[in-house]
């Protein structure tokens, strides 16, 4: 499904803030895969994510989606197969327009010059009393009057509306409360269960890292330093992890937004 | 006084053109589109020469296809040269000065006193009838109709519905597999084709065009479209765009009225940009006053009760 060769990114080369993000990462992703990854701060998480989703191109390596060269790919152009969450829930939608207009701008539907049709606002409708928020009826409130939690669902349900090949989530529960978190988790696991999305989730949430999805990664420094998946992941828990990471750094795992349980 | 009103609305609609054109660089694309004063002269120019040319229809989409030229060099510096979006459009200013004198033919001054325009033409249509004393009037407002009705439709489109969110989210655009840069450069071909049909109806309105005609447009519009703003208060895109116009009418009432109270006809510009001042910085400011007020009330080294 997604495979990373050999990608590696180094910012400002040949300066004093040179910093090596990615070193020779090589990653085989298999269709209807949930891969949670985890690290420390500057581990290159999100740097990976966004060497796949296309913000910056690698330095060298190539990566596959679907047995497609995307490595060259413009972002935008990428973004038909990536769907993509952000920490940031006020990333993922504009707050100046209604609820319906960016979901019209999500599911892209017709040509340029077409309107949101009746049979298109009753699927947006329908689409979003899934989410159980009552935003089927405020449809056409402009999106910066929704809270945090409220912005998250509906870019889950914009990022998912055309089922991607693969969904890409970056610590997308962090900025939330406690409640609200569980909530949009629920929905993630729901939306990639139904549509059988093959799905990337950094989370700074040892337990969630253990119980969501099938694989699990570490990451340091720039590389991938263990991988676990199938029978052994199951046998892991949160303390084996970190010893694991002890191990194989030689310190302790430092993340400060780190949640042990 | 019936007169100053008239030519108060007249140059009221007229400018409200290059007004729209900002309700979409300015308030949807998040671009101040500084290349304005120079479009707003390469329409007027262009429509002149095409009129003297001996085609008065001609020259509307004439002038509106080279500001739609002007937009597209803007949009092309700032999206895919790397330059700024103010410089590019300072840039693109600066070289339509002399675009513009080599369009008139190396002048600086063109005349159409006795040239055909859409003016004259719907002058002669509406001779003997109860119009006959607004053919501007009506020209214009014909044209800020149409734009206007352009403008809701459009917007509401898709591609409308992207260019407003690039103005308001660019990641997110790029997100739904559209490139921020395409929807940059539609929307300022798009503005630039409205400040210059708004160039060249005021070129033909007063039946001459200098190379200054268009200049401090750009502040001009800025101040008109903020008074609308504050006007149309929340709204739809309709009621924005009717906001802008008023702004636009609003403003040339102001003027009027001051003129009438002898200041001088060249404090316009003065006057344009102290509105521009108080509109944008009238709500930092009130948003700063707690602080303000923090300071002036807390006393320096001394513990409060």
């Amino acid at each position: 499904m997604l495979r990373l060769t050999h990608i590696s990114k180094t910012f400002n080369p040949g300066t004093v803030n040179e910093k090596k993000a990615l070193c020779d990462i090589s990653l085989d992703v298999a269709d209807g895969d949930f891969i949670s990854i985890i690290g420390s701060n500057g581990a290159g998480k999100s740097t990976v994510f966004n060497a796949i989703a296309g913000s910056f191109y690698t330095d060298s390596g190539s990566i596959f989606l679907d047995g497609e060269d995307i490595t060259l790919q413009p972002e935008h152009v990428r973004a038909k197969k990536i769907g993509r969450l952000f920490q940031d829930p006020m990333r993922g939608s504009a707050p100046g327009m209604t609820i319906e207009e960016n979901l019209a701008l999500a599911a892209g539907k017709g040509g340029w010059f077409s309107h949101i049709s009746r049979a298109t606002r009753e699927e947006f409708r329908e689409r979003l009393s899934l989410l159980g928020m009552g935003l089927e009826d405020r449809m056409q409130h402009p999106v910066g009057l929704l809270s945090g939690g409220q912005r998250q669902a509906l870019t889950l349900m914009m990022a998912t509306f055309n089922p991607p090949k693969l969904l890409l989530l970056d610590e997308h529960t962090a900025a939330l409360d406690p409640a609200t978190a569980e909530k949009v988790l629920a929905l993630t696991k729901d939306i990639v269960e139904k549509n059988a999305l093959t799905c990337l989730m950094v989370t700074h949430n040892m337990q969630t890292a253990l119980d969501l999805g099938n694989r699990t990664l570490m990451m340091d420094n720039g590389r991938i330093i263990y991988d676990a998946s199938s029978d052994m992941r199951s046998r892991l828990n949160v303390e084996d992890l970190l010893v694991l990471f002890r191990e194989a750094v030689g310190k302790n795992l430092d993340n400060d937004r780190m949640m042990l349980g | 006084m019936a007169s100053i009103l008239q030519t108060a609305l007249e140059l009221g609609l007229i400018s409200s053109l290059t007004v729209l054109a900002l309700f979409l660089s300015y308030s949807m694309l998040n671009v101040c589109d500084l290349s304005t004063d120079g479009c707003f002269t390469l329409g007027a120019v262009v429509g002149a020469v095409v009129a003297l040319a001996g085609h008065p229809y001609l020259s509307l989409p004439a002038a509106m296809g080279a500001g739609m030229l002007s937009g597209l060099v803007t949009a092309l510096l700032q999206t895919k040269m790397g330059i700024d979006s103010l410089l590019s459009g300072i840039i693109v200013n600066t070289g339509l000065y002399s675009i513009n004198i080599a369009v008139m033919g190396g002048a600086s001054l063109l005349n159409m006193n006795k040239t055909e325009t859409v003016f004259t033409k719907l002058k002669a249509l509406l001779k003997s009838t109860p119009l006959s004393g607004t053919y501007k009037t009506v020209v214009a407002l014909i044209a800020v109709a149409l734009v206007i009705a352009f403008l809701t439709w459009f917007l509401k489109t898709r591609l409308g519905l992207a260019i407003r969110a690039t103005g308001n989210n660019p990641d997110m655009v790029r997100s739904s597999s559209i490139n921020p840069a395409f929807t940059t450069i539609v929307g300022l071909c798009i503005s630039n084709s409205f400040t210059a049909l708004s160039g060249c109806l005021l070129a033909q309105s007063q039946k001459s065009v200098n190379i200054d005609i268009g200049s401090g447009m750009v502040t001009i519009a800025l101040a008109s479209l903020l008074i609308g703003r504050a006007f149309a208060g929340r709204g739809g895109i309709a009621r924005k765009a009717c906001g802008a116009v008023i702004g636009a009418i609003i403003f040339r009432l102001v003027y009027a009225a001051a003129l009438r109270f002898h200041m001088p006809a060249f404090m316009l510009k003065l006057v344009s940009s102290v509105i521009v001042i108080i509109a944008i910085a009238g709500p930092y400011l009130k948003s700063r006053y707690p602080e303000f007020h923090r300071r002036m009330t807390h006393r320096a080294g001394k513990e409060e009760k």
